[in-house]
């Protein structure tokens, strides 16, 4: 990993807005949006592995990051074992049945010749297959849900640490890509485009409203975290003596004991907050690092270039012998792990899982403007971009009420159109994200960092 | 038999009527998204946004007007307004075309970068309609509501189910009709409209004819800023206005385009009616149609219903995603106007 000038640049550039925000709003704020700006970058390596190096468009992000917080769901809380007794049983005849229709499926296609009974045969017994299953699992799920509705009524977890749940989210995302990916790949660019956007919609439904599964609406909240609480912190020894020796000098200066200690109080309350966020920025960044290893790692390797080779010329590397449908459906069920990855992380980081908090204009197109801003085939330019795409959206609030103010401090401060302005200063992020969208694909179609272009 | 005329006017009050509205207001959409698709050559994320524009202008005239003691009496206001958001919606479309996707057309670019450019237009609308109305419910449908009342049915009729018949769902399927005629009229009758068709068949043949590209592009952006208009103001009249809203509508209005065969108007008004009328069958429970049509010990006791109204959504997708892995074309082999 050698960085050119000016990687380096935008590399110093990123670091001193940090400490820039840190000093000016402080450092709690400034990790927050560290934060943030690391899941934003694993999500947007995740879509630029599929889009940047093999042209494979994926508007689904939004559905497999609600898959990884599935998977953290999943993974962490415990298990409630009233659920399981009323309605596993009903649960597991119904999968059963599930898959039975399946291979019955399977068998009717590879055994009938004629089309137009295949058809038929096919609807005749998915349409009673369905009626079926749907009777044990409607009445399983429904008692699910009647056990203890206002704290569970859901099948609960594995109770498992959550960090496991970053590679079960993988996982899980991947599977899902898979499947969409053998249905949709085929398809042309912007209808594939469509087509995921509206799969992703569907397994956000779904998330939605099976409450067995995750709660729905009701959302699951107190997942546990991978890092200490802040109130164990604040009682434990070796975290007070750590603020003590951090701030000695500090200390020193103030002889009365009781001001010494209520000064210490308040600096251990706040130095708990900061060294958990901190402790999140540490594991983010150990995985964005290992994300990012790997990624460019295969990006120089044999597999990246026949990538490359099929994103620019599709037909010669078909002529080359490349399975171009079996190489896109890999390369995008890798894209999406990584993406559903950063949604188990994004759940860890908030604790909670809300699955009506998953919206298309936040989720999906947000992190395909950070790839396009940031330099789609680049991994540093991916990671750029999420950095400085995140850290606008969060920066343009404070930003423009301040601008606001500024060109309407000659008006009078209960004047309509200034307080209009000042209501929807919320609003004007999404002004900001498209004007940058437009102006980088008109001006620097290629991204900030572009990607290099290698000829060995 | 007064058993079997009480199912049908279950069906025609609780399926047919709201399915003509909205497969009219999706027809729109997608009549709109596939002019742009079949001329323009891209898919237009950015068209939600319009439909939302145009509802939005609507709007604001209509308030202007209210203000103004202007109505129409039993009418709703907003039919006075809509030609000033119509007129809004088509300035918003010409200017997106000369400042943002003429560059791309000229550079022939790939459609998938007119799709992002068109998600950064989308952006920005979606901005603009959040910064002038902020993202509030707004109801601003006036005059008569029902033309029909439930009760009214039963008295006139005798039978046991009511008929309602909202104002606004007559005045969507009216304009509908209206609007459809117009447009399949132009577009095989008149010399303008035959010249888009060529235009959308290929390029190179019809410039070499000596048609105007900029022209083409111009008449079809007149066209889909008034469509889009129409569409996002009846919907807004129908189920009130909600800036966000239009975003989630642009998923089916797509579906309904693709599915009626993208790039043919016919199969988007059909696509329209196929992904409306879908959504709305799948999700009704259809217990009291069966309690009519059945004898009393066979009544269902279940509700009848296929897939809960939570998935509406997802219908919509569903049939989509089996039209393009059977004919992948559509059902109306798109491509050309």
């Amino acid at each position: 990993m050698s960085f050119d000038k000016y990687e380096w640049t935008a590399i110093s550039i990123m670091v001193s807005l940090f400490i820039l925000v840190g000093f000016i709003q402080g450092w709690s704020v400034s990790l927050v949006i560290l934060n943030m700006c690391i899941i934003s970058a694993i999500m947007t390596m995740g879509v630029n592995i599929s889009w940047g190096y093999a042209g494979v468009i994926n508007f689904g992000v939004m559905g497999f990051l609600a898959m990884g917080g599935l998977a953290a769901v999943l993974v962490s809380y415990p298990p409630i074992k009233e659920a399981w007794h009323v309605g596993g049983s009903g649960l597991g005849i119904s999968f059963v049945l599930l898959i039975g229709l399946v291979i019955a499926v399977y068998f009717i296609n590879k055994l009938v010749e004629k089309k137009s009974l295949k058809y038929w045969l096919n609807g005749l017994v998915i349409f009673f297959g369905v009626i079926i299953i749907r009777y044990f699992f409607l009445n399983a799920t429904s008692k699910i849900e009647e056990v203890d509705p206002a704290l569970a009524g859901f099948l609960g977890g594995a109770n498992l640490p959550i960090i496991f749940s970053w590679a079960v989210g993988g996982f899980f995302a991947g599977g899902v890509a898979f499947l969409i990916g053998k249905v949709a790949l085929g398809l042309r660019s912007d209808y594939l485009a469509i087509v995921t956007l509206g799969i992703s919609e569907i397994v956000v439904s779904v998330l939605k409203h099976e409450e067995w599964l995750s709660r729905g609406v009701k959302n699951v909240i107190g997942l546990k975290r991978p890092v200490p609480y802040e109130i164990n912190l604040q009682s434990s020894d070796w975290f007070i003596n750590m603020v003590t020796w951090f701030n000695s000098s500090k200390l020193n200066e103030i002889i009365d004991p009781d001001q010494k200690q209520e000064i210490l109080n308040k600096l251990i309350i706040d130095s708990s907050s900061l060294f958990v966020k901190l402790n999140y920025a540490v594991l983010f960044f150990i995985v964005m690092i290992v994300i990012y290893y790997f990624a460019n790692k295969a990006q120089v390797s044999p597999w990246g270039r026949m990538m490359r080779a099929i994103r620019d010329n599709e037909v010669s590397a078909n002529a080359m012998g490349k399975d171009i449908v079996k190489q896109h459906l890999i390369i995008f069920v890798i894209g999406a792990a990584i993406v559903g990855v950063a949604g188990a992380m994004l759940v860890t980081l908030d604790g909670l899982f809300t699955p009506s908090g998953y919206r298309p204009l936040r989720f999906t197109f947000i992190i395909w403007i950070m790839v396009i801003v940031g330099g789609s085939g680049n991994n540093l330019g991916a990671i750029f971009g999420g950095f400085v795409i995140w850290f606008a959206w969060i920066e343009v609030a404070p930003l423009t009420t301040f601008l606001i103010n500024f060109f309407t401090s000659g008006m009078d401060p209960q004047n309509a159109i200034r307080l209009h302005l000042l209501n929807s200063v919320p609003y004007f992020r999404y002004l900001l994200m498209g004007m940058v969208l437009l102006l980088i694909l008109r001006y620097r179609p290629r991204g900030i960092i572009p990607e290099k272009v290698r000829h060995s | 038999m007064i058993d079997f005329i009480n199912s049908i006017v279950v069906l025609l009050n609780f399926v047919i009527i709201p399915g003509l509205s909205y497969g009219s207001q999706l027809a729109l959409g997608a009549l709109g998204v596939t002019f742009v698709y079949a001329i323009l050559r891209f898919a237009n994320f950015a068209h939600g946004e319009l439909m939302s524009f145009g509802a939005m202008i609507t709007i604001l005239f209509t308030w202007f007007f209210q203000s103004q003691n202007i109505g129409l009496g039993i009418l709703p206001t907003a039919l006075i307004a809509l030609p000033f958001g119509i007129l809004a919606t088509i300035v918003l479309g010409l200017l997106s075309d000369k400042f943002v996707f003429k560059y791309y057309r000229t550079q022939k670019s790939v459609p998938v970068v007119l799709a992002m450019v068109s998600i950064g237009v989308m952006f920005v609308v979606n901005a603009i309609i959040r910064i002038i109305v902020g993202t509030e419910t707004i109801k601003f449908s006036d005059g008569q509501k029902f033309i029909m009342k439930a009760k009214q049915f039963k008295v006139m009729t005798g039978l046991n189910e009511g008929l309602a018949l909202k104002s606004s769902q007559v005045i969507t399927i009216l304009i509908t009709i209206a609007l459809l005629t117009f447009t399949f009229w132009f577009l095989q009758k008149t010399k303008t409209g035959k010249s888009m068709r060529a235009f959308s068949d290929n390029e190179d043949l019809a410039l070499l004819s000596g048609i105007n590209p900029d022209r083409v592009v111009f008449i079809t952006w007149l066209i889909v800023g008034t469509l889009a208009c129409v569409a996002g103001t009846l919907y807004g009249l129908d189920k009130s206005y909600k800036p966000i809203i239009y975003l989630n509508l642009v998923l089916p209005i797509f579906a309904s385009a693709i599915v009626g065969g993208i790039g043919s108007p016919f199969g988007a008004v059909v696509g329209g009616y196929v992904i409306a009328f879908s959504e709305i069958m799948v999700t009704y429970a259809y217990k009291k149609f069966f309690k009519y049509l059945l004898p009393e010990n066979l009544e269902p006791s279940s509700l009848v219903q296929l897939l809960s109204t939570d998935y509406k959504f997802a219908v919509s997708f569903t049939i989509l995603v089996i039209v393009l892995l059977i004919r992948p074309s559509g059902i109306f082999r798109g491509k050309v106007l």
